[in-house]
């Protein structure tokens, strides 16, 4: 009896004790960690995290510490928030296409820093890249589909002061696009392609510059260099084998893949110097044919991300099916290509020595997919199969920790569950912030309160400040986080309206009695102003068979004094922030009597800013069946 | 009694026929440059803060202009908007006739100061505070009432009807949703260290004896 009785203090004792904890974490670690990641009502955050949102198409802007969403920038696929994808503008830029599939947003950058100009983020699906403009969160170009390319998930990688957004492709296909080739004769037929983005200094305009044909690799990511590798970009890729089917089986065959060196500098000027023959347009290099420009090195096994160090020394590949990060040492690639130290060739591109340039394999556990970088010499990696983050330490090593590399692997921490990509603050610039690490993980698997089989994907601030890494806070990111950037907040001042001066649309208005609605021919335009809580006109008149345009400005200069112009049964829906216009064209097919109204909230009156759209029947003046007013 | 009479308007006499010594010239010129210097600078600023407006509208009232604050001035547009909704007239500054005759009293303000300097006698020093001052009280009272009639004619077709009211001249006062901070600024000050200037001009030269 005794000894039952002591079981059960023992256990009271036991549970009494966990009672203060939760997932190993005390009370008052959970008071500091909520204090770290809190911002009270009022205060801001003091970063910027700009998440890709995956096949969702828009890019995500959370604060940090809070990880609070806090606005959407929608890009490839219609956003009615913003009224994105319904004014003519934003239709056009889209191009026809209602999603895209967003991977890795890229801040622009000068001398290897976020200058804070813009964001570029790929279209995975349908070749495209987008820029946002950083001075007012919006999408202003989206570039494609980009010839000869498929599948543009190897981007944006931006180079060191934004001259190229680099691109290489997952996908293979016959070249140009267009020509069709049995798969059977993948190797044969099909073509992966590297491309370089010309961005222009001054607006950002960006324009497909030239291209480099390779093996039907599937190349997956990669990242631009610095410093000593300055002018050179890396990519891993995962089908060696050229495998055209089951590709799960068929290309995780060999121990090893090939990744690819790439001197664009070199790229750059061979194009110049008209060494590159013309497809669909675009200057394509034949890197056999042009030496210097391409080469390969084969790191185990099915790679995934390889990212280079704020140094621009280390470049460090994600092993995914093998339990170790490889570590290349740059200056030993650059030897390699003076001395040829090459192991063969493969289609006449030279493979370097992969002894020649490894620094080391660190063992760091399951999965390791993506590495950033604190610029202290520490390295993180995001592990998939074994959900956590790992810290290690860049080389150069001490001999104990070369004769042991597992010496190098200094803390882990576990994240819930199967972390993606991670994003450590300023990794991919020469002085990284620090500080924060958010890991953005694949599964959460029941983590959260339970909304049913369509489960969210989350991701978890870690704090890096210390020896040993620190787990805060967790939120769940709109779908689906893949890559992201974290730009500190005082570094941009955006604007808050769209000053008047600026605005250049032709059919702006800004007095009442410059509003308007003409007829030339079938045409309607009308100009339309837009004030608290009124629309000028509020009467519309047009006939079926109409073609009308509708220009709404917003003459607002107030932050967030935002109105909506929502056009009842014509799916029409645009939002023009303070000093905006925006336009729409409609053929009028029905005939009626249409409300439309201001769809977001503006003032104590906005449920009265309304109007009519008078549709008449079609060559008549008849206001309707009835006829004739009472 | 008229011996007193006429020996008290003897030396009031003697008093305005006094000259004025170097320093209270001195004292004319600066007050002079005090008034002109005004004209570039505020009289008075109205800022008015809502919960959605927690940094503020700002109205800068000039001698010659009406100024919203903000980027562009917009805050006057939007003072104007907002005050629509309670049916008042919308501020322009083509309707203040005040800020084409102020200008103007200004500059006949400080010709008067000039034309003291140069005569040099006290009578003119008591002229010119008498006018001043007058100006001065008038250009007041014109503001309270412009306030008076922009809180009263309301449109009675508004939205929002609200009681009649008078926008506080100096102070603070609650209207609506509104707190508003009514002062004077930098161009007001100097105005009145002007007036300051012009009292110790006389009375540094009231022991001076007339020629």
């Amino acid at each position: 009896m005794k000894t039952i009785s002591t079981v059960i203090l023992f256990a009271l004792a036991i549970s009494l004790t966990s009672c203060g904890k939760q997932g190993g974490t005390s009370a008052a670690d959970r008071t500091a960690n909520a204090l770290a990641s809190y911002v009270a009502p009022g205060e801001k955050d003091e970063y910027y995290l700009f998440y890709s949102g995956g096949h969702s198409g828009q890019i995500f802007v959370a604060g940090i510490p809070s990880m609070r969403h806090i606005v959407t920038i929608p890009v490839y696929a219609p956003y009615p928030a913003t009224g994105w994808g319904f004014d003519e503008e934003s239709k056009k830029m889209m191009g026809g296409f209602e999603w895209g599939d967003v991977h890795h947003p890229a801040l622009s950058q000068t001398d290897s820093k976020y200058d804070g100009r813009w964001l570029f983020a790929n279209d995975n699906a349908n070749n495209r890249i987008a820029r946002i403009d950083l001075k007012d969160f919006k999408t202003h170009q989206i570039l494609g589909p980009i010839p000869n390319s498929i599948g543009n998930h190897g981007s944006s990688f931006v180079t060191e002061n934004t001259e190229y957004i680099l691109c290489a492709t997952r996908f293979s296909v016959p070249l140009p696009k267009g020509r069709v080739a049995d798969p059977k004769d993948y190797p044969k037929e099909f073509n992966s392609m590297v491309s370089g983005i010309k961005v222009d200094p001054q607006t950002g305009e960006m324009k497909v510059g030239w291209q480099i044909l390779t093996p039907p690799f599937d190349w997956d990511l990669g990242s631009t260099g610095k410093g000593p590798s300055s002018g050179w970009a890396f990519w891993t890729s995962y089908n060696s084998e050229m495998a055209h089917d089951l590709l799960e089986v068929n290309s995780t065959q060999k121990d090893r893949d090939y990744c690819a060196i790439v001197n664009w500098r070199a790229a750059e000027k061979a194009v110049a110097d008209g060494k590159a023959s013309m497809m669909d347009g675009v200057p394509i290099l034949d890197p056999a044919k042009v030496p210097g420009v391409l080469y390969f090195v084969p790191i185990g096994k099915s790679p995934h991300g390889m990212d280079v160090d704020p140094s621009g020394k280390w470049i460090v590949a994600g092993g995914k099916l093998q339990p170790a990060t490889t570590v290349l040492n740059f200056e030993k690639v650059q030897a390699a290509v003076s001395n040829k130290t090459f192991d063969g060739d493969f289609r006449g591109i030279p493979i370097l020595k992969y002894e020649a340039v490894v620094e080391g394999e660190v063992p760091v556990g399951l999965g390791p997919l993506h590495t950033q970088y604190d610029g202290k010499g520490f390295a993180y990696t995001s592990m998939f199969i074994d959900s956590c983050i790992v810290k290690w330490k860049l080389p150069p090593w001490t001999d104990e920790e070369k004769k042991d590399l597992n010496k190098a692997v200094l803390d882990k921490v576990q994240t819930h569950f199967s972390t993606g990509h991670l994003v450590v603050a300023g990794s991919d610039t020469k002085n990284p912030y620090g500080k924060w690490l958010v890991a953005m993980n694949k599964l959460s698997a029941g983590r959260h309160i339970n909304v049913g089989p369509s489960q969210p994907e989350s991701s978890q601030l870690i704090d890096i400040t210390g020896d040993k890494m620190k787990m805060v806070a967790e939120s769940y990111t709109e779908p689906e986080p893949h890559f992201a950037q974290i730009l500190k907040v005082s570094e941009i001042n955006p604007n808050e309206i769209l000053p008047k001066d600026e605005n250049k649309d032709a059919n702006a208005v800004w007095d009442k009695d410059a509003t308007s609605v003409t007829r030339t021919g079938n045409k309607v335009l009308a100009k339309v102003l837009a004030i608290r809580s009124r629309f000028y006109p509020d009467r519309i008149d047009a006939q079926v068979g109409d073609e009308l345009t509708v220009a709404v400005t917003n003459v607002e200069q107030t932050r967030d004094m935002i109105h909506g112009f929502g056009l009842i049964e014509h799916n029409i829906n645009m939002v023009m922030d303070p000093g905006e216009t925006k336009t729409f064209h409609i053929k009028l097919t029905k005939q009626g009597v249409f409300p439309f109204y201001c769809t977001n909230f503006c003032s104590a009156l906005h449920q009265e800013m309304q109007g009519y759209l008078v549709v008449k029947p079609a060559g008549g003046a008849s206001t309707g069946a009835a006829g004739g007013a009472p | 009694m008229q011996k007193w009479v006429a020996n008290l308007l003897r030396r009031e006499f003697k008093f305005l026929h006094k000259p004025l010594n170097a320093s209270s010239r001195l004292f004319l010129l600066a007050a002079a440059l005090f008034i002109a210097v005004s004209l570039f600078f505020p009289l008075w600023k109205m800022h008015l803060v809502a919960p959605q407006y927690s940094d503020g509208l700002d109205l800068f009232i000039f001698p010659y202009k009406i100024q919203g604050g903000g980027f562009n001035g917009q805050h006057l547009a939007e003072i104007n908007n907002l005050n629509h909704y309670i049916g008042m007239k919308p501020l322009q500054q083509a309707d203040f006739l005040e800020m084409i005759w102020m200008p103007f009293v200004f500059g006949f303000i400080i010709l008067l100061l000039l034309r003291s300097i140069v005569f040099g006698a006290m009578s003119n020093v008591i002229d010119l505070f008498a006018i001043y001052t007058y100006f001065g009280l008038f250009s007041i009272g014109s503001f309270w009432y412009r306030l008076y009639q922009y809180g009263h004619n309301l449109d009675p077709k508004a939205p929002v009807h609200i009681q009649p009211f008078t926008p506080q001249l100096v102070g603070v006062k609650q209207i609506a949703n509104f707190r508003e901070f009514s002062y004077p600024q930098l161009g007001a000050y100097l105005l009145c260290v002007s007036v300051l200037l012009i009292v110790l001009a006389g009375w540094l030269s009231r022991k001076e004896q007339p020629a």
